[in-house]
């Protein structure tokens, strides 16, 4: 789990180019969107398309999304649970 | 029609990694560089803080820097400023259609991405500048074979003599693979350089 | 109010007709044109549907009687056949007797073929021709040499909003006196491009579109292309020039907000709305109808929905939209719905907005859902693009 969370860290950081943040930067619980890293609607279904590209989970309505990128948190427990590769 | 005088405040070039502002050279990289290291040189050199930037295809990195440097001292994040923008090029969004395509060209790798698709417009740039200036003014985007001071000062003209607009932020914003050029102008109606062709054509040199 | 700009002749190609008589007859009878796709291969097919012109590019190319070597992209011909129409209706025979132009628009230009053949560039010559088509500018300019038109042409590009800015280019052009007629509208074709594109984002729906409806779940994709005519007040006088109706008001802002999604409140929408009736010299109680952007997305209706009440208050006037018949025609978009403004203004109806059942949640407006006729002097017609770039035309009737 925690590896995960670390991998998810630089994999956002990479996929969505948040320049100038680093992954230690990045809490667990910190909220993803809004406020938190300041994310937006398209950096939602970039993260839509890396859990199908790199764990093989596919989301089919982007409303799932809202829950499971809450936070890192969030993100590794619904990967660990569902993850297909 | 044109019963109102109109002038040229401020220009700006890019192009081969090489910024110049009115005229004189404001920052320049070594020219074997790519566009997205010099334009990230660019923006840590004139310390910007826009972390979006890192997000936008090298058209709208482009049209920013450029609009950034004509605009810091005529819009604020208060109050909504009336400049249109009218903008054109050849290659359309071209640079990024070709990323999208490969995306979707096989089954194989099949990961067409939505960062990507939403620059697959060349009107896009216009929409990143808007949102950074706080512009709700008129924009439009036109597509030449080259460069067209005659049809851009025309309707920049029209624009300010039919009131449209306090200024027009006019460009030439092209990005192909590495080869890109941006030529930037900003018109208004009371001080400047004459605008018409001629002006034009021998400011940016074509 | 003032008068505008004479629209004398118009043309239109789409999902749901081959001319203006056939898609005012689908407007009129409930006949829709969204069906499951059959002129490209896509692994979408099972999930989409769109608006799709049932002619292949065989039949578009006998139809223009075009060589076996030429390199029109399927934008091009749509659009041909729509401004070739729109000439012969404004009763135009010498195209270059007044000084003529065309502002075409398009967001797709010749990507359904560049996209076909993108691998075999390399391998096969023959379609090497195709590489020359895939500028957007390659489109009008076909379809300026199809008319004949030796001045002035250009091409827009602001995503859906497209047709709208040619719209209102060319009636200003015309009112500034630098052309006495020009021919404005769009062209776009579905293409694989635009299907996988609009997937990422998440906004197709695997149903028919159902626009202002609290259950809808995105857009239908469609192809389409439509022109019209403009002239100025002088030649339509010197040559006796029936009027269809006129271009009254215009305007165009931006958003400001997102590159796809619209602003809650949608500032760009009111502002361009604001912008078009003060053109036209019209008060909220003179809009007879909207033909509204409704693409059914769930962000485009809600933005939408709160500018219009913003506009008009809690009276707003009837509207629809017509994407449940054609799909959304992106570039084309904004002068297919400028044909059906001026439809409504000629016939004094107002098209029903199709599929809708539930009331949206967040505020009271409901759209015409049943053909309807009353008297109708103005109509306005919203179009909103990616960019944040946002349209209005306001057409008003010709006596």
């Amino acid at each position: 789990m925690e590896a995960v969370k670390q991998e998810l860290k630089e994999k956002i950081i990479s996929v969505l180019n948040l320049e100038d943040v680093n992954p230690e930067d990045i809490k667990d619980t910190d909220p993803l969107f809004g406020a938190g890293l300041g994310l937006d609607s398209i950096d939602a279904l970039e993260l839509i398309v890396m859990l199908d590209k790199d764990y093989g989970i596919k989301l089919l309505d982007p409303k799932e999304g809202k829950a499971i990128f809450e936070s890192i948190e969030t993100m590794a427990k619904y990967i660990s649970e569902n993850r297909t590769k | 029609m044109a019963d109102k005088n109109s002038f040229i405040q401020s220009w700006c070039t890019i192009q081969n990694n090489k910024i110049n502002l009115n005229g004189e050279t404001i920052f320049e990289s070594e020219p074997t560089i790519g566009f997205a290291d010099f334009a990230k040189a660019a923006y840590r050199n004139f310390g910007w803080s826009y972390p979006k930037f890192f997000k936008m295809d090298s058209l709208s990195k482009l049209a920013f820097i450029a609009a950034e440097l004509l605009l810091k001292d005529e819009t604020t994040n208060e109050t909504e400023t009336d400049i249109a923008l009218v903008f054109s090029n050849k290659s359309s969004s071209m640079d990024t259609d070709v990323t999208f395509q490969e995306s979707i060209a096989t089954k194989e790798n099949y990961y067409p991405s939505p960062a990507v698709f939403v620059y697959t417009l060349p009107n896009i740039c216009m929409g990143e500048i808007s949102i950074r200036h706080n512009l709700k003014s008129e924009n439009s985007f036109f597509i030449f074979e080259k460069f067209n001071p005659g049809f851009l000062s025309n309707y920049t003209d029209v624009l300010l003599s039919t009131n449209r607009a306090e200024k027009v932020l006019c460009a030439w914003v092209d990005f192909y693979k590495e080869t890109y050029r941006a030529n930037f102008y900003l018109v208004n109606s009371t001080e400047g350089l004459e605008h018409n062709e001629t002006t034009i054509k021998t400011l940016f040199n074509t | 109010m003032n008068q505008g700009v004479a629209i004398t002749g118009m043309g239109i190609i789409s999902a749901i007709g081959n001319t203006v008589e056939e898609n005012f007859t689908a407007l009129t009878n409930n006949k829709v044109g969204i069906s499951t796709i059959d002129n490209i291969v896509t692994i979408h097919s099972d999930s989409i549907k769109v608006g799709e012109i049932k002619k292949t590019n065989e039949a578009l190319v006998a139809e223009l009687g075009l060589p076996a070597d030429n390199n029109f992209s399927r934008t091009a011909m749509l659009g041909a056949i729509a401004a070739k129409q729109a000439v012969k209706n404004a009763g135009i025979t010498d195209i270059n007797e007044y000084k003529t132009g065309l502002i075409s628009s398009t967001s797709v230009g010749g990507m359904d073929m560049t996209e076909r053949y993108y691998y075999e560039y390399f391998k096969n010559s023959s379609i090497l021709k195709y590489v020359e088509s895939h500028d957007g500018g390659d489109s009008s300019q076909k379809i300026a040499d199809t008319l004949g038109i030796t001045g002035i042409v250009s091409t827009i590009s602001t995503a859906c909003s497209s047709a709208a800015n040619a719209i209102m280019l060319g009636a200003r052009l015309i009112k500034a006196g630098k052309l006495d007629r020009v021919i404005v509208g769009g062209t776009d074709a579905l293409a694989k491009f635009t299907i996988n594109g609009f997937k990422t984002l998440m906004i197709l729906s695997d149903t028919d579109n159902t626009p202002f409806d609290n259950e809808r779940k995105g857009l239908n994709l469609g192809e389409a292309a439509a022109y019209l005519v403009l002239e100025s007040d002088e030649v339509v006088r010197k040559e006796g020039k029936k009027v269809l109706a006129y271009v009254s008001g215009y305007g165009n802002a931006n958003d400001a907000y997102h590159q796809t999604a619209s602003s809650e409140n949608g500032d760009g929408a009111f502002l361009a709305m604001q912008k078009a009736m003060k053109v036209a010299g019209l008060g909220v109680d003179d809009i007879d109808y909207i033909n509204a952007h409704g693409t059914a997305t769930p962000n485009n209706d809600l933005s939408e929905g709160r500018a219009i009440i913003r506009m008009f208050g809690n009276k707003a006037p009837d509207f629809s939209s017509t994407k449940p018949f054609t799909g959304h025609t992106l570039a084309a978009a904004a002068a297919i719905e400028a044909v059906y403004s001026v439809l409504s203004l000629q016939n004094n109806v107002i098209f029903p907005n199709l599929n809708f059942k539930t009331p949206m949640s967040e505020f009271d407006l409901l759209p015409q859902t049943s053909l309807k006729h009353k008297p109708i002097q103005h109509v306005l017609s919203n179009s909103f693009g990616f960019g944040g770039n946002c349209s209005t035309l306001i057409f008003s009737k010709s006596e």
